[in-house]
């Protein structure tokens, strides 16, 4: 029905703008992590596998990797744990209320990163307000200092943050279970918890699946909060590069890292793909 | 969980039933969701500053110093700046790559689908350290030029799901109609096509708008001399916290609030209910948006 | 066939002694905020009988169906099955199962494990769920397809997945809400048969809900005919044809004519026509079906009318009529003739208008 002008005029310009400026800057990064540095901190473009092999034999970036990798599957799994009941609760229990709750779930995710991260660096310092809290209802006497530039303190905000993320998905996927199917079980004999995990969660798979790699993938390449909140013991891979780009200045190099997270990070999106599609049945 | 006839009605009056343990956990979610915010709110009323427990001396001092900061203010000007021409960035181009999607066949369209889609999943520092070697090769200095053209593009992906979901809405028959009464592609265009995309594009120009404003992470690597207001504040961040950066946030919380009701809203009314951003989670999953 | 006195009450009680009740509806009324949706109905269901619930959309037939089932709760009223009290039930508890209209059959199970599904949560032994199982789709014939998924079989084959996922329960009850709607008409027709001679084989009660008044005289043993959440007339499919107990009942099912007239002295004056019945004096409705109006013969107990024919409609093997008698419209069924008609004179006999109440209104 459209004619040939018209699709062209709407494919060429996105597609050009999306090659320039998506497309042509991922390509320069595969270079750029080939290249190497020189000691008069310019960047040498002699194609090697230098930077590869560094980051393989130096633990510090495998270790970083390592755990930030384990800093995200954590996230994830508070994430998923949080947030799939909320989203049950509001498909199925919520009655009246579940617009306004809905609301309230996802107004959350559009305030900004940093205000959150920013809130939770107030509260969980030896001097913010869960500890002064704590002494002030003779809890303890002295400020408790694991809470803040730690792993903890960025598992606890990233969950914070992307809990919502998770929601989403999973609300999406129960909303588009047909109520009828429930009562079909219901009427066939299974009770709520039995209809709950023989027909609601194998069909909400996918969204579990989207909320899951979709916090797993962010919290893994974030740099903010272990900047904010994790102190020495909670650097991530991201913060390295971050570095590499900044003070230590070894572009390749990082170029080099945000490839490898790249590739983990793609690998993830294929793989988490694929599952979706076996476990959706439409 | 009991079945008589306790449980409370949906909109529809039938039963709904009940659940305690459930109720409990999601008051529990929303209490770790909302405290942390409300306890900032609550600080940058508090004359001893940040910290302490509990807020007494209540007082608008900090708000006071933050209206009298010029960088503050200064930052916030560029954030717009960069946030308008950002907005028309991804408009531009987002709402032909949903059009493209919607209606188009040609090779590469998959490729061409989660390419649009891959800002949206990635970690924000792919995006930002790829565009920065990009810049860099090409001699380009950073500033508030790479900070918009870095969120235009990143940003294109929001338009192109929030279009393409108005698109799958829209009835094919209207376009034909008007074909059919011997308007050609460009009047339809505009005369039918665009008036029932005009609150999915009101609403992602609304969702781009926030998201610019408080975007940083990509941000971070494209800055040259002038912060935007999320960078300024991390700034301070790294040297020290002040009461003052409660109140900026405070604000900030207040704008996103207003305008993500405003959204919902606009959203219910085009739609009747709204899947808010699960197309953005859905289709970022890449395999909603079928070609 | 005799002229029946105006029944007073609604329901006309089926004289079939020797059938138990098995679901008593006592009074049950349903209210979705201030919408009242069903008043004060009372219906008994016996073993093994077919009853099906006829009425228009908006008539309250599904809600009471889901009544029955446990999905919603009456706002008054009581259900009794046996001696036990049905409606403090839950669904899921209840010896009833349902066949939905939209099938609901789920998607991520196979043909035989949605079948399965009842006796697994009932947590029956492998063996014997194996066997139910098979015996099931053997009745409804989808052997063939039992590791399939729902996506991949037509909507026919769908029905009756459906249909054997819910009486391999051997439930004591079955609900149909609407289960042929989404069939187009020959597969429906084929269906209907299938399905009666089913529930014989089977015995079970089946309370089948429907909109369609033919489909409801193929298949039920007893009519509910529901209106505006109240119980029209309650009888066996030829009952409820033959002897109509309201103008509504009258015109939803089969085509009729209404008459009204005034009785005086034991004689019927309607119009132009009169005849003798025994009834009371005062203003009085018939119900007259076309296919009892003839063209005049020579039988001289019968009423007679001359009329001009308005239309003419061809139905296959029979015609629809239209005559206009001086101002009153009478249609008429007659085989099929090749003769365009113009001016007749029609006959029918006086036991063949049936007097019907008005229906009481109803808001």
């Amino acid at each position: 029905m459209f004619s040939r002008a018209y699709k062209t005029v709407v494919t060429v310009p996105p597609l050009a703008w999306v090659t320039l400026f998506l497309l042509v800057p991922y390509l320069l990064m595969f270079c750029y992590s080939f290249w190497s540095v020189s000691p008069s901190q310019t960047i040498v473009h002699s194609w090697n596998l230098d930077n590869y092999k560094e980051l393989l034999q130096k633990t510090v970036y495998w270790q970083t990797l390592l755990r930030s990798m384990w800093i995200a599957a954590r996230v994830m799994l508070f994430a998923l744990l949080l947030g799939y009941p909320v989203a049950y609760y509001l498909s199925f229990y919520a009655g009246r209320r579940k617009d306004l709750l809905y609301q309230l779930v996802i107004i959350p995710l559009w305030v900004s990163y940093l205000v959150r991260a920013y809130a939770w660096k107030t509260i969980l310092g030896s001097d913010g307000v869960f500890n002064t809290l704590l002494q002030y209802v003779h809890l303890t006497k002295h400020p408790v200092d694991f809470l803040l530039y730690s792993p903890f303190a960025v598992v606890l905000t990233l969950t914070h943050i992307y809990t919502p993320f998770t929601f989403l998905p999973i609300y999406a996927a129960l909303e588009h279970i047909p109520r009828n199917l429930v009562e079909a079980s219901h009427d066939l004999g299974a009770t709520p918890s039995q209809t709950f995990w023989k027909v609601i969660f194998p069909l909400s798979i996918p969204g579990v699946l989207a909320g899951a790699t979709f916090a797993f993938v962010l919290s893994l390449g974030d740099f903010l909060a272990p900047q904010l909140l994790g102190g020495p013991s909670g650097i991530m891979i991201s913060n390295i590069v971050v570095s590499l780009f900044g003070a230590a200045y070894n572009w390749p190099l990082g170029a080099a890292i945000s490839l490898a997270m790249l590739v983990i990070v793609v690998s993830l999106l294929i793989f988490s793909e694929r599952l979706e599609k076996k476990w959706s049945f439409r | 969980m009991s079945w008589e006839t306790r449980g409370g009605a949906n909109a529809a009056g039938s039963n709904v039933p009940r659940s305690r343990g459930l109720l409990l956990h999601a008051t529990a979610v929303f209490a770790f969701l909302y405290l942390p915010i409300a306890v900032l709110i609550l600080y940058s009323f508090n004359g001893q500053g940040v910290g302490g427990f509990p807020p007494h001396n209540l007082t608008l001092d900090w708000y006071r110093t933050l209206f009298a900061d010029e960088a503050i203010w200064d930052s916030v000007f560029n954030s717009l700046k960069v946030a308008f021409a950002a907005m028309v960035i991804a408009l531009a181009f987002g709402v032909p790559a949903a059009l493209a999607l919607d209606r188009a066949q040609f090779r590469g369209k998959a490729a061409f689908r989660r390419l649009v889609l891959l800002p949206l999943i990635l970690p924000g520092i792919i995006t930002g350290l790829s565009l920065l070697m990009l810049f860099n090769l090409a001699s380009i200095k950073l500033s508030l030029l790479t900070i918009t053209l870095g969120h235009g593009t990143a940003l294109i992906s929001v338009a192109t799901t929030e279009v393409f979901a108005g698109l799958q809405k829209l009835d094919r028959a209207q376009e034909e109609a008007s074909l059919d009464l011997g308007a050609n592609y460009w009047q339809t265009f505009w005369a039918i096509t665009v008036p029932n995309l005009k609150l999915p594009i009101i609403g992602a120009a609304l969702l781009i708008f926030t998201l610019s404003m408080d975007e940083i992470a990509v941000s971070f690597f494209l800055i040259g001399r002038d912060n935007t207001l999320p960078l300024e504040i991390w700034g301070r961040l790294r040297r020290g916290i002040t009461p003052e950066i409660n109140a900026v946030s405070t604000i900030i919380f207040m704008f996103s609030l207003v305008t993500i009701v405003l959204w919902y809203r606009l959203r219910m009314r085009a739609e009747g209910s709204v899947d808010v951003g699960a197309e953005l989670v859905e289709g970022s999953s890449l395999n909603t948006m079928s070609s | 066939m005799t002229s029946p006195i105006i029944s007073s009450t609604a329901t006309v009680r089926p004289d079939r002694a020797a059938k138990s009740t098995l679901l008593s509806i006592r009074n049950v009324a349903k209210s979705f905020g201030r919408n009242t949706v069903l008043r004060n109905v009372s219906l008994e269901v016996a073993e093994g009988e077919f009853l099906t619930i006829l009425g228009e959309s908006g008539s309250g037939k599904t809600t009471l169906l889901r009544i029955i089932a446990g999905f919603e709760t009456a706002t008054s009223g009581e259900l009794w099955m046996g001696a036990e009290r049905l409606d403090h039930q839950p669904p899921y508890r209840r010896r009833v199962n349902t066949v939905f209209q939209s099938y609901a059959l789920f998607p991520h199970l196979t043909v035989e494990e949605n079948v399965a599904y009842g006796l697994r949560v009932a947590k029956r032994p492998d063996a014997e769920i194996a066997q139910r199982v098979a015996e099931a789709l053997d009745k409804v014939k989808m052997t063939a397809h039992a590791t399939k998924k729902p996506s991949k079989i037509s909507g026919g084959q769908q029905q009756r997945v459906a249909l054997a996922r819910a009486l391999v329960n051997r439930p004591r009850l079955l609900l149909l809400d609407e289960p042929l709607s989404a069939l187009d008409a020959n597969l429906r027709r084929q269906m209907q048969v299938e399905l009666k001679s089913l529930q014989r084989e089977v015995g079970i009660a089946f309370v089948f809900v429907t909109h369609d008044q033919e489909e409801a005289m193929v298949m039920s043993d007893r009519i509910a005919l529901l209106r505006s959440g109240e119980l029209e007339q309650v009888a066996t499919p030829r009952e409820i044809y033959n002897c109509p107990a309201t103008t509504y009942v009258a015109q939803f099912i089969g085509h009729t004519n209404l008459l009204k007239g005034e009785v005086k002295d034991g004689v019927v004056r309607c119009g132009t026509l009169s005849w003798t019945a025994p009834l009371p004096n005062g203003p009085a409705l018939f119900s007259l079906r076309p296919e009892h109006i003839r063209l005049a013969g020579s039988g001289a107990t019968n009423v007679r009318i001359r009329g001009r024919v308005l239309q003419q409609a061809f139905h296959g093997a029979t015609e629809l009529i239209r005559v206009d008698c001086g101002g009153l419209v009478l249609v008429m069924r007659t085989a099929s003739t090749s003769a365009m008609l113009d001016e007749v004179e029609l006959e029918f006999a006086a036991p063949d208008a049936v007097p019907v109440r008005e229906s009481p209104e109803r808001n």
